[in-house]
């Protein structure tokens, strides 16, 4: 049994000191807080009964119902968009391809916070939406500080990282098999029911995840259009704020901080990287 | 093989132009606010400049203060991550996948929770808590991964164990190996993570808001103050200038993840 | 071109390999390579060749109680970088980031030549190589042969005492690889340096070295002189992996060999079974009829200059001979054999 060789554990040494700078700044910014957060969460009036409350307490509950509720919704509308359009875009090569693929992914590092606004200039009160309503006779459509405006800005997030992702996938799939699947009288939407899709699906799953990620941990876009909304992101921050309860709040935010930290992780087992959770 | 534009493909045109529409339009609707003299009047009551002045003048210092700490930020992963990408890259053992994991968690869970965590780890110090420091440090944990990430990538498609010794054949010990060899190979990693890092920074939000104080506002705070206190002119305008900011940017970024091909000539034959 | 001074001479005493994942690379080596000889490790790939090299380069350390020696001292616990051997890896390992000059100037700058002598050295490494006009050239536009030549003159640049090269002809086509091999093979007489050279290849090896040693599964199969080597392998393996092997089993009783193709005269020890190697410059075409050995033509592969016949005797493979004659050999035809009986093997 050969010992590692000197050369190889001086080498290690050098290498370790190079990766003290970081490994000093992760423990003392990161390890260290996230442990005191934990401790935190279970020193408030309910002990560490305060990491259950997220399914005993009925306000809580219905909050992280409704985040995990408008997430999937999310995802699956997200995925079925960015599947017809990131599909079609990278199959088809005809003028102004290239801007469009630029126009879709252009919102890629905009802060929850503008696509916040941005759902405002939607649908606000003096949302497009809301006058081109007026203008063909029915009542202003007015639905941004609701869920549906919530959903509307995640849907506005979630669709250029998918999109790049599942262009990228496309890139991959063999011709080949959908040439058979013709060949064999399949119609064009047996090919993308029968080929398609299913040479899609790791990619579907890792940047569905992604999203669903995303979409739960979101606060920018909530914050923006008002505190009428119940989701979890939102609930911790009145906790922290409005009631200074920082126990329930920090047990609130370890829990989220768990669940989208499990859903990245299954994802990554999947696929390759993981994607920023802004917005 | 010519295809056959069918009914299927103008179907799928038209729902790609409509979903472009979708994330377009309220960008030009905000930009259009944001030089209109009244929204709601429309563009019939004039461009001006006076909302982008207002912000200018309102608001500079937190466009000032974003440019800096996305700077800092950019520095401090460039000192950090740098060396640690070398390090995974040499030693890709199961130790260097855990480190791996560890690092991206602040990417992993939403940057509420990492603010929370940082604030009651070091919320007491008055010092650090009311000093722009705070948020870089916010910044730093949450891009840091990207620039480590981005530098991986270009030092694992380089053969770097046979180019390290052939240095050390030439008699190069580890560090001149690490000067002289392997940082100006991963030049190309190095600028892409940092333009990564310099748009995430600038953009960030979530960690951003619970760490801040009123003297450390940075633009995507100053943002959500506009939006709610202030017309919807001034928000757009405010708006506008952080698109100023942030499409060069994103260009340079989309420039650089576009496949390489032959940017360098084709050797000669013998 | 000047001769290097003072070549090294190597010696490894029980120097064996297991690497941490257990595989076990290298069985004890004993060897003596003589200053300024050139050696040639050859082998199949994952015969202990190459773990060899990099001991002796001081990539590797071997396991506990094997010595490396340079000129009697022990440099088994030095690291590569104070070794001054220099190496020539399969992959050229020249720097991207650096122009050739660049390249070849780095070990010299290492050493913090005075930037004069650093340029002298360039010019004379250049000429050496013909390679001064690709000076300013950066290295991903240079064609295979090119980055060969640069990554030698680089390596010779710094004045190594020993140089090692780790199959650097395979990764470039055949043409290339005759003109280079023949470029170093002047380069490593001229310079008197110790060489160290490992290939798969048994007609470079044959070329190049002036001591072969043919590995096999990490144990050293046979040491000597590439016509030793040919002429007289010592294992099975060797015969078969140097160049090509003809066999012929039969019995030997009364001072002949009697086998299916027919008998001839062999004074060999009595035996009831037994196999006889040769190679096809010892076995000839004859007239038919008063041939010793018959067998036909399975295929003809015409040359050129000969005719290359497989003929089958009923062996397991059919007999590799060759033959100058001017005529057409058709599939399936009948020809007589004539073996030269001094030059048989019995191994």
């Amino acid at each position: 049994m050969a010992a590692e060789s000197g050369m190889r554990r001086r080498d290690t040494i050098r290498l370790a000191a190079l990766l003290l700078p970081a490994g000093i700044f992760f423990i003392a910014f990161f390890l260290l807080p996230m442990v005191r957060l934990f401790v935190i969460g279970g020193s408030g009036a309910l002990g560490w009964a305060a990491y259950a409350s997220i399914v005993t307490n009925a306000n809580y509950f219905s909050s992280l119902l409704a985040t995990l509720g408008v997430a999937a919704i999310t995802t699956m509308a997200t995925l079925i968009i960015s599947g017809i359009t990131g599909v079609f875009l990278q199959r088809h090569k005809f003028f102004g391809n290239a801007a469009l693929v630029a126009m879709l992914t252009f919102p890629l590092a905009f802060p929850g916070v503008v696509i916040g606004f941005m759902v405002i200039m939607l649908a606000g009160r003096q949302g497009l939406i809301g006058n081109i309503s007026q203008m063909l006779g029915a009542d202003k459509l007015v639905f941004a500080y609701s869920m549906a405006g919530l959903f509307t800005g995640y849907v506005y997030f979630s669709i250029p990282r998918v999109i790049l992702t599942v262009m990228a996938a496309t890139e991959k799939l063999d011709p080949k098999l959908e040439e058979a699947a013709r060949s064999l009288g399949a119609s064009p939407l047996r090919v993308a029911l029968d080929v398609i899709i299913p040479g899609l699906k790791p990619a579907f799953l890792s940047s569905g995840a992604i999203c669903f990620a995303t979409a739960v941990g979101a606060f920018g876009t909530a914050f923006t259009l008002a505190t009428r909304i119940n989701v979890l992101p939102m609930t911790i921050y009145t906790e922290f704020t409005l009631s200074a309860n920082i126990a329930m709040a920090a047990a609130l935010s370890f829990v989220l901080g768990a669940v989208t930290w499990a859903v990245l992780a299954l994802a990554r087992t999947a696929a390759g990287s993981s994607v920023a959770a802004a917005g | 093989m010519t295809k056959k534009r069918g009914v299927l493909f103008w179907l799928q045109l038209g729902f790609t132009l409509l979903v472009c529409s979708f994330l377009i339009v309220p960008v030009i609707l905000s930009i259009l606010a944001g030089i209109t003299n009244n929204y709601f009047l429309g563009i019939s009551s004039g461009f001006t400049l006076r909302w982008v002045l207002q912000v200018w003048t309102g608001y500079s210092d937190t466009i000032f203060r974003s440019i800096w700490i996305a700077l800092a930020c950019l520095v401090c992963t460039l000192v950090l991550g740098v060396p640690a990408a070398y390090v995974l890259a040499k030693r890709q053992n199961a130790l260097a996948r855990i480190i791996e994991e560890l690092m991206v968690m602040p990417v992993a869970i939403p940057g509420l929770a990492t603010a929370l965590a940082l604030i009651v780890a070091y919320g007491g110090l008055a010092g650090f808590r009311t000093s722009w420091t705070f948020i870089l440090v916010g910044h730093v944990l949450f891009t840091l991964p990207f620039m480590v990430r981005s530098v991986l990538a270009v030092l694992s498609a380089v053969d770097l164990q046979t180019l390290e010794e052939g240095a050390a054949s030439l008699g190069a010990g580890f560090w001149t190996r690490f000067f002289t060899v392997v940082l100006p190979n991963c030049r190309s990693g190095i600028l892409a993570g940092a333009l990564m890092v310099v748009t995430l920074s600038v953009g960030e939000f979530n960690m951003t808001w619970l760490l801040h104080t009123p003297l450390t506002k940075t633009l995507p705070v100053g943002l959500a103050d506009a939006y709610a206190s202030l017309r919807l002119e001034v928000g757009s305008a405010y708006t506008l200038v952080f698109f100023l900011m942030i499409v060069p940017l994103l260009i340079a970024l989309q420039w650089f993840s576009r496949p390489r091909h032959q940017l360098h000539a084709k050797p000669q034959s013998e | 071109m000047t001769a290097i001074q003072n070549p090294l001479a190597i010696r490894l005493e029980s120097c064996a390999k297991t690497f941490p994942d257990g595989t076990r690379a290298l069985e004890p080596l004993h060897l003596e390579i003589a200053a300024g000889e050139t050696i040639v490790f050859l082998g199949p790939s994952g015969c202990g060749k190459t773990t060899t090299l990099r001991i002796i380069a001081g990539l590797e350390e071997p396991d506990a109680g094997g010595r490396v020696l340079f000129d009697g001292q022990d440099v088994t616990r030095l690291a590569i970088e104070k070794r001054n051997v220099g190496m020539v890896f399969q992959s050229y390992a020249l720097f991207p980031n650096m122009t050739v000059a660049e390249n070849i100037g780095y070990g010299l700058r290492i050493r913090k030549l005075p930037a004069a002598d650093i340029r002298a050295r360039l010019t004379e490494m250049l000429a050496m190589m013909r390679i001064e006009k690709l000076a300013d050239r950066r290295i991903d536009q240079l064609s295979g042969g090119q980055r060969q030549r640069v990554a030698l003159a680089r390596a010779l640049a710094v004045r190594p005492r020993a140089l090692l090269l780790d199959e650097p002809l395979t990764a470039l086509d055949a043409k290339l690889r005759d003109t280079l091999r023949l470029e170093i093979d002047t380069l490593l007489r001229s310079l008197g340096i110790t060489a160290i050279y490992v290939t798969h290849d048994q007609a470079e090896a044959m070329a190049l070295g002036d001591r072969i040693v043919v590995m096999e599964h990490g144990r050293v199969a046979q040491v000597g002189h590439p016509r030793d080597i040919y002429r007289r392998p010592a294992t099975r393996f060797v015969a078969d992996f140097i160049g090509t092997m003809n066999r012929l089993s039969g019995r030997i009783e009364g001072g002949v060999f009697a086998c299916g193709a027919g008998r001839f005269a062999w004074a060999g020890a009595p035996a009831d079974a037994c196999e006889v190697l040769f190679r096809p410059e010892d076995i000839r075409i004859t007239a038919q009829q008063s041939a010793p050995l018959r067998g036909t033509v399975a295929a003809a592969f015409f040359l050129g200059d000969r005719t290359r016949l497989f003929v089958e005797v009923g062996e397991a493979r059919p007999l590799v001979v060759e033959s100058s004659e001017r005529r057409d050999f058709s599939h399936g035809e009948t020809v007589g054999l004539e073996i030269d009986a001094q030059n048989l093997l019995v191994l």
